[in-house]
């Protein structure tokens, strides 16, 4: 309880620092303006993985004890693109905009409240989509296990593409 | 007192990516967000109780955190302000409506794919989950169509 009270206070914190509590910032990266957020997600999970990657490696962590999220190929793809468009409507996703609300942002305290009647809403009206929720379940399965190749390479082929990207948006940031 | 910028976007990210590598430690698990949106859901409506992160109180703890750190940064740096941002072009009021609009789709899309951009793209991201890089693709490209047709409410 304390240590998720802890973690979320850092998490919150490092939001803000990167300016994720601004819609304005946020909806930049889909008008090709500002791409904060594609920089901010990917050094955090290039950072995370080589963490966790080499932690493990050398016995110091023991990954297999952390939880993976799940597989559930339709269920995600669809949410996934809801979720996309919801995003731009809103310019503020769910962890972002408990960080603007706490700033003092009127628009951020109504996606959090959108967002509940969302969650809300869903539940209710769960029984016809049951059977597609619970369609497609893969279990815990990873990159390496679709593309057959070992964890380390796919480690190695998320930095690379990381970087190449970090280079495209520094360019286009430059020109816009 | 005077606004401060933002941290520079890869040190903020490093620092981020560094707080998912503690919660992978200390925590067993990623970082979340929407899943706590469930859990109150669940505790005010039982047709909420059917879907998972319906007992996950760890998340409640954590996104009271970010709420909490949220607020501190900003504070520090001078940006607490009260205020509703949008578009040069929009109305407060619409703005208010199509953040509304927009959280509802998003909890909407973050029910079926279990998770949103915490729990899913970033901690799955780092984990290398295939369903994590499926709804990160989705969304990102979703957004993508979806944002012509929204340059009214940003440009």
């Amino acid at each position: 309880m304390i240590t998720a009270f802890a973690i979320g206070i850092a998490f919150g914190f490092a939001l803000e620092r990167a300016g994720l509590g601004s819609a304005r910032k946020l909806i930049g990266q889909f008008y090709g303006t500002d791409f904060t957020v594609f920089k901010v997600m990917f050094s955090a999970i290039v950072t995370a993985m080589l963490g966790a990657f080499w932690l493990s490696r050398l016995g110091l962590v023991d990954l297999s004890r952390v939880y993976v999220p799940e597989t559930w190929l339709l269920p995600q793809l669809a949410g996934g693109l809801i979720f996309g468009v919801g995003f731009v409507i809103a310019g503020l996703c769910p962890g972002t905009s408990c960080v603007a609300a706490a700033t003092g942002r009127g628009d951020g305290a109504m996606v959090v409240l959108g967002m509940f009647a969302g969650v809300l809403l869903t539940g209710l009206a769960f029984a016809p989509l049951r059977a597609f929720y619970e369609s497609t379940s893969r279990g815990a399965l990873t990159l390496p296990d679709v593309l057959h190749v070992p964890y380390g390479v796919v480690v190695c082929a998320v930095v690379v593409v990381a970087l190449a990207g970090f280079a495209v948006a520094e360019r286009i940031e430059k020109r816009a | 007192m005077k606004e401060k910028p933002y941290a520079d976007p890869y040190v903020a990210g490093v620092g981020l990516g560094l707080v998912l590598l503690a919660s992978f430690v200390f925590a067993g698990r990623g970082l979340g967000a929407s899943g706590a949106f469930t859990r109150i859901a669940a505790a005010v409506s039982p047709a909420n109780r059917q879907l998972p992160t319906a007992n996950d109180s760890w998340l409640l703890y954590e996104i009271a955190g970010v709420v909490v750190g949220g607020f501190a940064s900003a504070l520090l740096a001078g940006r607490v302000r009260r205020e509703v941002e949008r578009g040069p072009r929009l109305s407060s009021a619409s703005r208010l409506g199509l953040a509304f609009a927009g959280g509802a789709a998003m909890g909407l899309g973050a029910v079926l794919a279990r998770g949103c951009t915490s729990g899913l793209a970033l901690t799955g991201g780092a984990l290398l989950s295939a369903g994590s890089w499926i709804f990160m693709f989705a969304a990102f490209a979703a957004a993508y169509a979806a944002a012509p047709f929204l340059r009214r409410a940003w440009r």
